[in-house]
């Protein structure tokens, strides 16, 4: 199942592209001059006459979207995730949201990993950002295959829609033979002893995470959340129903994240568990490498075994 | 005066008053903004799009991005019949197709829900490209507020429709040189937007907007590979005399006893 070569999900994006013109040319694709970066531009270099360069206009960007959706063709936006869905933020939500318009926006480089830029493009908000839009639809694929397959089912999908990729190469995990499907959880791995509920890249380090905790004796289900919006609440209450105890693990805050959508799920369904998150714990990045920030903000393997370690313990 | 001009110019005056008819009833909306841009729409609904009826599927395309002016547009569908009479009654009332700011899905000739200012012109120019991305001529128009040019993705828009060549497209400049706070000049100087506009590589016209004439003449307009602006100068609250040039007019309604005041002005500007 595992693969050893290194791939992006911004790069799974850029193939997504070039997979889904093999079966559809009634999409375009709108680049805010990041093309090199964001992976769009292998689908550009293909088919220029249905790749709009917008220049550096973010806003104006998702709101000729807006209106080129009207006109019927599909659009896909992309640009770095504290663009298209922070600078852009409001443009989103009336020109598209409001609007009921059908278009695809994609933020690469989200998360901590763009760290050599530093602080100014470690988007850590995206998810809560988008998710506050009424009716949005919130993705975030674990690697490259995955992403693959999320850039057909969103344009599958007949609606607004945000995905989240990440500039860091990161082990494939899936394949392109899995039957995934918007707001439906994939359990990669089943087990008695805790609930690991995941999103985004992080999810390849919870599988090392959990290969480490199973020579412990420690058995962990594995719940990918590619889509954050809708929040899949049945495979999670069943889970954490089972063992008693969920660990939520995110490449953003903790605040307006992938966790407090796990809370607020669990809020008033389950009786008492013992809960934890690996998150960006409410600060900014800074420069550095992927490799020496992980540790920093916590967001690497062994934090996830520690806390794992310390919600399977027994005593309080 | 040719004869339609005589016709429209009696247009005009009932849709002033039913716009303050409707604010005043609200007692909330744009009245000021809205008296400004009545010759513009009437020339752009009577004259220049193309259409068979609203829903149309070929028709040319029209955003009200000024869309808190928006009683002008539905006084337009009152008189002619597209609203019934008694939908005045309900403007921004809960249930209503006359909201306070259109939405497309109940107002004719609304294609996008405009109100957060600027997002309407970004999306008239994916419109325009995406039609010219299909091969269909259609024209696409779009009515800006001088104000609202205070946003940056207007000119955002205006790069990419002047480097998309889209001459499908035309901006329409309401310029009545108010806007909520003060005037434009006080507020946040625009300077020279003809130079600005043509700069950028549009054709532009700087016209007077409340003469019928020169509207019909500046849609006339057309140079190929460009996208058209039509610059007009209104005046804010025009037709009201305690109104016009007073931003106090912008975001209030009238209550009865200046409303009374307001419809007898405008009665005898009929009479003219």
């Amino acid at each position: 199942m595992s693969e050893k070569k290194l791939l992006a999900t911004r790069a799974g994006y850029g193939q997504g592209l070039l997979d889904l013109a093999e079966e559809h040319d009634d999409f375009v694709v709108l680049e805010g001059d990041l093309g090199h970066a964001t992976g769009s531009l292998a689908f550009g270099k293909k088919y220029p006459e249905r790749y709009i360069e917008a220049g550096i206009a973010e806003q104006n960007e998702v709101g000729m979207a807006s209106g080129i959706a009207y006109t019927g063709w599909v659009p896909f936006v992309t640009s770095f995730a504290i663009f298209t869905a922070g600078r852009a933020c409001e443009i989103v939500r009336n020109a598209v949201g409001f609007n009921h318009m059908n278009v695809k926006l994609v933020g690469s480089h989200s998360g901590v990993t763009p760290a050599a830029d530093g602080g100014t493009h470690m988007c850590v908000e995206d998810i809560a950002w988008m998710k506050a839009i009424p009716e949005m639809v919130v993705l975030s694929p674990c690697d490259y295959n995955q992403t693959r397959l999320l850039v057909k089912k969103m344009y599958e999908y007949d609606g607004f829609v945000y995905m989240r990729t990440s500039r860091e190469p990161v082990a494939q995990i899936t394949t392109m033979e899995d039957d995934i499907e918007i707001g439906k959880a994939q359990i990669l791995r089943e087990g008695n002893d805790l609930t690991i509920a995941s999103t985004g890249i992080m999810t390849t380090f919870v599988m090392e995470a959990a290969e480490i905790l199973a020579k412990e004796g420690i058995e962990c289900a594995v719940l990918n959340y590619h889509t954050v919006k809708p929040l899949d609440e049945t495979t999670l209450l069943e889970h954490v129903r089972k063992t008693g105890n969920l660990l939520t693990v995110e490449e953003h805050n903790v605040h307006g994240g992938f966790t407090e959508s796990c809370a607020g799920a669990l809020l008033g369904k389950v009786g008492k568990i013992r809960f934890d998150h690996v998150a960006v714990e409410d600060r900014f990045g800074e420069t550095g490498n992927r490799l020496s920030l992980f540790p920093v903000f916590g967001l690497d393997t062994e934090s996830i075994v520690r806390k794992a370690r310390n919600l399977v313990r027994k005593e309080e | 005066m040719k004869e339609w001009y005589k016709e429209w110019k009696k247009l005009a005056v009932e849709m002033r008053k039913k716009i303050l008819m409707m604010c005043s009833e609200a007692n909330s909306g744009h009245p000021g903004g809205a008296l400004s841009c009545v010759e513009i729409l009437i020339v752009l609904l009577e004259k220049v799009m193309k259409y068979e009826s609203p829903e149309d599927p070929n028709r040319d395309r029209f955003i009200f991005s000024k869309g808190h002016a928006v009683p002008a547009l539905y006084a337009y569908l009152l008189e002619k019949g597209y609203f019934e009479p008694e939908e005045i009654h309900t403007f921004r009332k809960y249930g209503t197709r006359l909201q306070g700011h259109p939405i497309k899905e109940k107002c004719p000739f609304t294609d996008f829900n405009p109100g957060s200012l600027g997002q309407g012109v970004s999306a008239a120019t994916g419109m325009a490209l995406g039609y010219k991305m299909k091969n269909d001529p259609r024209n696409v128009y779009v009515l800006i507020g001088d104000g609202e040019s205070d946003e940056g993705i207007v000119w955002e828009a205006a790069s990419a429709a002047a480097h998309y060549h889209l001459d499908q497209l035309t901006y329409i400049v309401d310029l009545n040189a108010v806007q909520l706070d003060g005037t434009t000049a006080e507020i946040m100087n625009l300077g020279d937007l003809k130079k600005r506009y043509e700069a950028i590589g549009f054709l532009a016209d700087e016209i007077n907007g409340h003469d019928f004439e020169e509207l019909v003449k500046a849609f006339e307009h057309h140079e190929e590979g460009k996208p058209h602006v039509i610059l007009a100068h209104t005046i804010k609250g025009k037709g009201v005399s305690y109104m016009e040039g007073n931003c106090e007019w912008h975001g209030k309604a009238p209550n009865a006893e200046q409303l009374a005041i307001a419809l007898k002005e405008l009665e005898e500007s009929s009479h003219e």
